[in-house]
């Protein structure tokens, strides 16, 4: 099971610490893989390091894959995440 | 009068970060982050207990971060997630697995194969754009320190544990460091290295603890045990002090906390002369932080807000955003008070690349300032439209620097009219009756007075640049600079012009600089008529601890006596014998001038 989705940082301080923190623990509450994708560059969503060096200010656009059984259910909550700008105010 | 000179100690400066006076023992804690690793090859037999090795160490290195988060006091509970993330990175599979690959490709020990991961690490930050993200590398590199020292079996010394009164010293505290901190033993510390607005200064404010940083090399020349002074006032550290200089130290924190209690029972009064003349007495400030201390110490709002730090902090302009976020920042914090903003006031040097920087002979008269901005315009339109933009949240007053003549401003104005424009085209919110000045520093400009308060709304005298373009005399010469004089007469007349001018046009004058937070200059400036005053905060109480004992008619009854006046001694004579008896502990004063003079910059 795969879904693939392009997601958009909405924050203002984009994909920093705390947002890509908030990526890796959700991931980590699933089995499934979780991968992002920028351009050719493409990162393991488990890891905050990999997600930082993809270097996504406000607005950037970013492709999410996530494989395996709960790949659905992570996909939502991740989408939703983003949404919520990572629980971010602005 | 005690002779605060210290004659026989080692003294050395350093950068004030968090105030108060501490006396004790030093307590060394090893923090270096050049420890040396050596690369050594493993056996084929040896390989597997070798990754086990690493992953003790990262079990052990979790282990410890979590008692560390599960201690931290409620104070600084908030900079948790500091750690929660440092607990990421060790579970990173870029440090994890890399590591493993490393010990079982390269058969090379654990030490040398993490340290080959973080350079990997380093590597693919140092590309990044973005500094707040480059620069959690500090994290990776702290949590690896971390990691090493369990590899060496060497656990790190817990701050947590240190249970004697003691000042901490340091090459450097990273955040993790500092949230250890016992407060009820630590009572402040010292580093090498940082800076102001560094994590660790922030987290010593946070704490309340006294602490210095930027001491470059005070880790090599303290001793374990030893005694010292902490001056988080003005940045200074006293290695073995001897008996009388402790006491003096002592008297200055007991003379700081009278004064401290003495200001907030001034802060809040209304600063009015005896006779009931009210005179604006706000702050000049540079950083976000400073506008706590500013409120703190009764400033009716921010005078000048200086706005070349974004600019010099890193090599690169900074975006409108940034910019933005800063100075909503500002103007929420300062409401319902005002702020005065003031436009990039910069050398061309400062901040172009060096093949478009014009390499100037005499840069004080050169592309600097307004003049700058009027040629590099995306800069000044990005700074305009961020102002304004900040200016939906708040009271703000805009002003222009170093403006020599109308064309000038003509031309700034017209160009904050096509930001207005732009912003009234894409909808989006500001002031549309913001208040527009400009700085009176150039003596084109004080001759010119009448000509140039048709077209703005309040003139700012900036006193420390007027002084040296009218006298023709560069401060920072050695040579020339006892002739910087703000009791000049010709200095006393210009500021008399240019309030008289403000005045018969009815627009606001204030006065910044530090002739405004010089308590002898006061009732000249009172005596002329200024209606505000702006000075670093820590000037405000005794600014207005004098308004409120002088009488405005007075003042200017001395002022056509001080106009009288030929040279500058002269004036300062008469003007001492006058404020004198209203400071009677003169050491008061220069405790008071020592405070608010520390900070000015530019």
């Amino acid at each position: 099971m795969e879904q693939i989705k392009r997601l958009k940082i909405n924050n203002d301080l984009g994909l920093h610490g705390r947002a890509a923190a908030r990526i890796v623990e959700l991931a980590g509450q699933y089995s499934s893989r979780l991968f992002f994708k920028k351009e050719d560059h493409e990162v393991d969503g488990s890891s905050i390091l990999s997600i930082l060096t993809l270097a996504c200010p406000k607005g950037t656009e970013i492709q999410a894959k996530a494989v395996g059984e709960d790949s659905a259910e992570l996909m939502d909550r991740l989408t939703e995440l983003f949404k919520q700008r990572f629980g971010e105010q602005k | 009068m005690k002779d605060h000179q210290v004659i026989g100690n080692d003294k050395l400066q350093g950068i004030a970060v968090s105030p108060g006076i501490i006396i004790g023992k030093a307590r060394l804690v090893d923090r270096s982050r050049e420890k040396i690793v050596y690369q050594y090859l493993i056996d084929d037999s040896e390989i597997s207990k070798e990754v086990e090795r690493f992953k003790e160490a990262l079990d052990a290195t979790k282990e410890q971060i979590v008692t560390l988060k599960n201690r931290m006091s409620d104070q600084i509970k908030e900079h948790a997630f500091i750690l929660d993330t440092h607990l990421m990175i060790i579970d990173d599979s870029m440090i994890t697995d890399s590591t493993i690959n490393t010990i079982l490709d390269q058969k090379i020990n654990a030490e040398w194969a993490l340290k080959k991961s973080v350079r990997k690490i380093r590597q693919l930050f140092e590309k990044i754009d973005y500094e707040y993200i480059r620069d959690r590398i500090n994290d990776v590199e702290n949590v690896a320190e971390r990691i090493l020292r369990n590899l060496s079996g060497k656990e790190m010394e817990s701050l947590f544990e240190i249970d004697e009164r003691v000042i901490i010293v340091a090459h450097d505290l990273s955040p993790a460091d500092t949230s250890e901190l016992n407060t009820s033993k630590v009572m402040g510390f010292i580093t090498d290295v940082g800076g102001r607005t560094s994590h660790t200064a922030i987290m010593a404010q946070a704490l309340k603890i006294p602490a210095v940083v930027g001491l470059e090399s005070v880790t090599s020349l303290i001793q374990d045990g030893t005694l010292i002074i902490v001056d988080g006032y003005i940045g200074e550290v006293i290695i073995g002090p001897d008996d009388d200089t402790i006491i003096a130290y002592q008297e200055k924190e007991i003379q700081h906390e009278r004064y401290r209690s003495s200001i907030l029972q001034l802060s809040h009064l209304p600063s009015e002369t005896v006779d009931g003349h009210k005179i604006a007495i706000k702050a000049n400030i540079e950083f976000i932080e400073e506008v706590v201390a500013a409120k703190e110490y009764g400033a009716e709002g921010i005078g000048l807000y200086r706005t070349e730090f974004h600019y010099l902090q890193k090599k690169k302009i900074p975006d409108e955003e940034e910019l933005f976020e800063a100075y909503k920042e500002v103007v929420e914090k300062i409401s319902p008070a005002p702020v005065t903003i003031r436009t990039l006031d910069l050398g061309g040097d400062k901040i172009l690349s060096n093949n478009e920087s014009p390499g100037e002979a005499n840069p004080a008269l050169g592309l600097r300032s307004i003049r700058l901005c009027l040629k590099e315009r995306d800069i000044f339109k990005s700074q305009l439209r961020a102002i304004l933009r900040a200016s939906a949240y708040g009271q703000i007053r805009l002003m222009f620097p170093m403006i020599s003549g109308l064309q000038e401003l003509l031309d700034a104005k017209q160009i904050l009219k096509e930001v207005m424009d732009e912003l009234e085209k894409e909808n989006v919110k500001y002031d549309r009756d913001i208040k527009v000045g400009i700085m009176i520093e150039v003596p084109s400009a004080v001759t010119l007075a009448d000509v140039l308060a048709k077209h703005v709304d309040f003139f700012s005298i900036g006193t420390n640049d007027l002084i040296q373009y009218a006298l023709a005399i560069d401060r920072v010469n050695e040579h020339v600079a006892y002739l910087y004089e703000p009791y000049h007469p010709a200095v006393i007349r210009m500021i008399r012009q240019v309030v008289k001018v403000a005045k018969e046009a009815d627009i606001d004058v204030s006065l910044c600089g530090e002739m405004a937070g010089d308590p002898l200059c006061v009732s000249i400036l009172v005596g002329i008529g200024i209606d505000e005053l702006s000075m670093n905060a820590g000037g405000v109480p005794l600014l207005k601890k004098i308004i409120r004992s002088i009488s405005r008619e007075e003042a200017m009854a001395d002022l056509q006596d001080i106009l009288a006046l030929n040279t500058a001694k002269e004036v300062r004579q008469f003007i001492e014998k006058r404020i004198e008896p209203l400071m009677p502990d003169l050491q008061e004063k220069d405790f008071y001038m020592k405070v608010s003079i520390d900070k000015s910059t530019h």
